[in-house]
C-alpha cells in the first residue's frame, strides 16, 4: 500500500526553497516564505509577499484581536497556520468606506451594525470577507492569514527584508 | 504572419490511416499521428512529438482556451493567445530555427483553431487514455486507435464567480458528487470550518475548506478559478509529474506554494535560455516575471496556488514595454 505524505508548512516548521540563479537576477521573482514572513511581523501588520500592479497578497500574522476593517471589495481570507475567528458585521453606514478606496480600511472601535455571524477557521480554510461588511480576527495562539485584497494604505511594502536576492538561496 | 484566417472548407481527413487516425489541417499547418507520436508539418518543416505529451498540452490549450500567453507544447510547437484570435507557431520561440529562417506562424480566429484542436483531442484520445490525469492514474496513449474518451476529454473546468461554496457558485468537492480524495492526499484533513451565520445572513457568511477541496481534484496541471477580487484571481491546481505544457508569460503571474515541493526551469520566453531554477516549498511565494517560460516538476502531488491578474490591457502594457517584467523593483 503506497502511503504519501503530505508537506503543509507553519509558524512553527517550514522548509524554504529559493531561486537558483543561473543567467539572471533572484530579485526578479520576489521570493519569500509566507511562514517566515508572518514570524517576523507584528499581529495583524498586512505584510505584501505578492503584488500584481494594485492587486496584493498579504501575510497576516494573527495573534490576540485585530482591530475592525472595511473591505472595499470582496476580500478572501485563507489560513495558512493556526485557528482564527473571523467576525462579521454589517455595516449600517458603508459609507464608512470612502469612495475610491482600495483594499480596505481600519475603523475607530467597534462600527454600528449588524451582526452577521462568526466563522472559525483553521489551516486550509478560505472565508469569503464581503464588501459591505466589517471583519475582525481573533487568534488565541499565533497562526497565519493569507488575504486576498487590493494594496491599500496600511499595506507594508518591505521586499528587501522579505525577498533572496542573492543568486543562491542561504544554505 | 498571415492574415487571420477565419475558415476552412474541412478540418479533417474522412479517412483514417493505417493506424486508426484521422489527419487534420490548420492553414499551413498538417497533424498526424502514428501509434507512438504526433507529427507537424509546416512549409518549412516538420517535428515529432511523442503522442501522450502531445495529448496533454493539447488538452490543457483547448481546456484553458489557450490561457494568458504562450502555451509551448514543447521546445518547437506551441500557441500565443491574442484574446480572439491565436498564432499557431513552428520554431517561433525558438532561437535556432529562428536564426536558421525555418520557423512559422499562422493565426486563427479562436473558434477555428478551437474547433479543429477539439476534434484532433477527440480522435487522437483512446478509451484507455486521459490526458489530465497523472501518468500513474491513467492508461496509455500509445498504439493503434481504440475508442475514445469523451468524458475526460470535455470535463467541466471550474470558475467561480465570487468564491467555491458560495450560494449559487460553484459547488465543493465531494464523495457524492464523484470527487473522492486522491491518493497522495489521504492524509489531508477534511474538517469544514465552523460557519455561525445570524439569520439573514446565510448567503454572506460562507467558508470552505480549501486543501479539502483541492485534495479531492482528479486533474493535475489544470488552474480554476475558487476565488474572484476584481480581476484578481486566484487559481489553485494539483500537480504532479511534469507540467506538460512550457507556460510562455504575456504579464507577471504568481504562485505560492501551499504543500510539497515544485521545481521550475525558467527560461527566456522568446529564445529558450535557461534564466533560473526556482523550487517551491510548502509557504513559499514567488513571481514569474512577464518576459519568461517556465515549466514545473512535481515529484509528489502537490497543491499550488497560481495568482493572475486578469486585466485585458496587460498584455499590450508589457509588450509595449509599458510595464515592466518584474512586478516590483528593490
Amino acid at each position: 500500500m503506497e502511503h504519501h505524505v503530505t508537506r503543509f508548512g507553519s509558524l512553527q516548521s517550514y522548509e524554504k526553497g529559493g531561486v537558483e540563479v543561473i543567467h539572471d537576477d533572484a530579485r526578479n521573482y520576489v521570493f519569500s516564505n509566507v511562514f517566515e514572513v508572518a514570524s517576523k511581523a507584528r499581529p495583524y501588520e498586512k505584510v505584501a509577499v505578492g503584488k500584481n500592479i494594485e492587486y496584493v497578497i498579504e501575510a497576516i500574522r494573527a495573534e490576540g484581536t485585530s482591530g475592525w476593517r472595511a473591505p472595499a471589495q470582496d476580500e478572501f481570507a485563507l489560513v495558512m497556520d493556526g485557528e482564527v475567528e473571523i467576525r462579521l458585521l454589517k455595516l449600517d453606514d458603508p459609507g464608512v468606506v470612502p469612495a475610491g478606496t482600495q483594499g480596505s480600511v481600519p475603523l475607530a472601535g467597534t462600527p454600528a451594525g449588524r451582526r452577521m455571524g462568526v466563522v472559525r477557521a483553521r489551516r486550509g480554510h478560505m472565508t469569503l470577507l464581503p464588501v459591505g461588511a466589517a471583519y475582525q480576527l481573533h487568534a488565541a495562539q499565533p497562526g497565519v492569514v493569507l488575504l486576498q485584497t487590493l494594496a491599500g494604505a496600511d499595506t507594508i511594502e518591505r521586499w528587501a527584508d522579505i525577498c533572496q536576492t542573492a543568486p543562491r538561496p542561504k544554505a | 504572419m498571415s492574415s487571420t484566417t477565419t475558415a476552412v472548407p474541412e478540418i479533417g481527413s474522412i479517412e483514417p490511416n493505417r493506424h486508426g487516425y484521422r489527419s487534420f489541417a490548420l492553414g499551413g499547418f498538417r497533424f498526424s499521428r502514428d501509434e507512438y507520436f504526433a507529427e507537424v508539418r509546416w512549409p518549412k518543416g516538420h517535428h515529432w512529438l511523442p503522442v501522450d505529451a502531445f495529448l496533454r498540452a493539447l488538452q490543457r490549450d483547448i481546456a484553458w482556451g489557450f490561457f494568458y500567453g504562450i502555451v509551448n507544447f514543447d521546445a518547437v510547437v506551441g500557441t500565443v493567445n491574442h484574446y480572439g484570435s491565436v498564432d499557431l507557431f513552428a520554431g517561433r520561440f525558438n532561437d535556432h530555427y529562428r536564426k536558421a529562417g525555418l520557423d512559422h506562424s499562422e493565426r486563427f480566429t479562436t473558434p477555428l483553431i478551437q474547433r479543429v484542436f477539439e476534434a484532433m483531442l477527440d480522435d487522437w484520445t483512446n478509451a484507455t487514455f486521459d490526458p489530465f490525469a497523472s501518468p500513474q492514474e491513467t492508461g496509455s496513449a500509445f498504439g493503434p486507435k481504440n475508442g475514445s474518451n469523451k468524458e475526460a476529454i470535455t470535463r467541466h473546468r471550474v470558475t467561480a464567480r465570487r468564491m467555491v461554496g458560495a450560494p449559487g457558485d460553484e459547488p465543493v468537492r465531494t464523495d457524492e458528487n464523484g470527487f473522492p480524495v486522491n491518493r497522495h492526499f489521504r492524509d489531508v484533513p477534511q474538517d469544514k470550518p465552523e460557519v455561525l451565520a445570524e439569520p439573514g445572513f446565510e448567503d454572506e457568511v460562507v467558508a470552505f475548506n480549501l486543501f479539502a477541496y483541492l485534495s479531492r481534484s482528479d486533474v493535475t496541471w489544470n488552474p480554476s478559478i475558487v476565488s474572484v477580487c476584481k480581476a484578481s484571481l486566484y487559481c489553485p491546481t494539483t500537480e504532479e509529474y511534469i507540467l506538460p505544457v512550457i507556460h510562455g508569460n504575456d504579464r507577471v503571474e504568481w504562485f505560492v506554494q501551499l504543500s510539497d515541493e515544485i521545481q521550475w526551469e525558467v527560461e527566456d520566453r522568446d529564445t529558450g535560455a535557461v534564466r533560473a531554477r526556482v523550487t517551491m516549498r510548502a509557504g513559499d511565494v514567488a513571481a514569474m516575471p512577464a518576459d519568461i517560460r517556465h515549466r514545473g516538476f512535481s515529484p509528489k502531488r502537490s497543491m499550488l496556488l497560481v495568482w493572475e491578474n486578469a486585466t485585458a490591457e496587460l498584455p499590450q502594457l508589457y509588450a509595449s514595454g509599458k510595464m515592466p517584467p518584474t512586478p516590483v523593483a528593490f
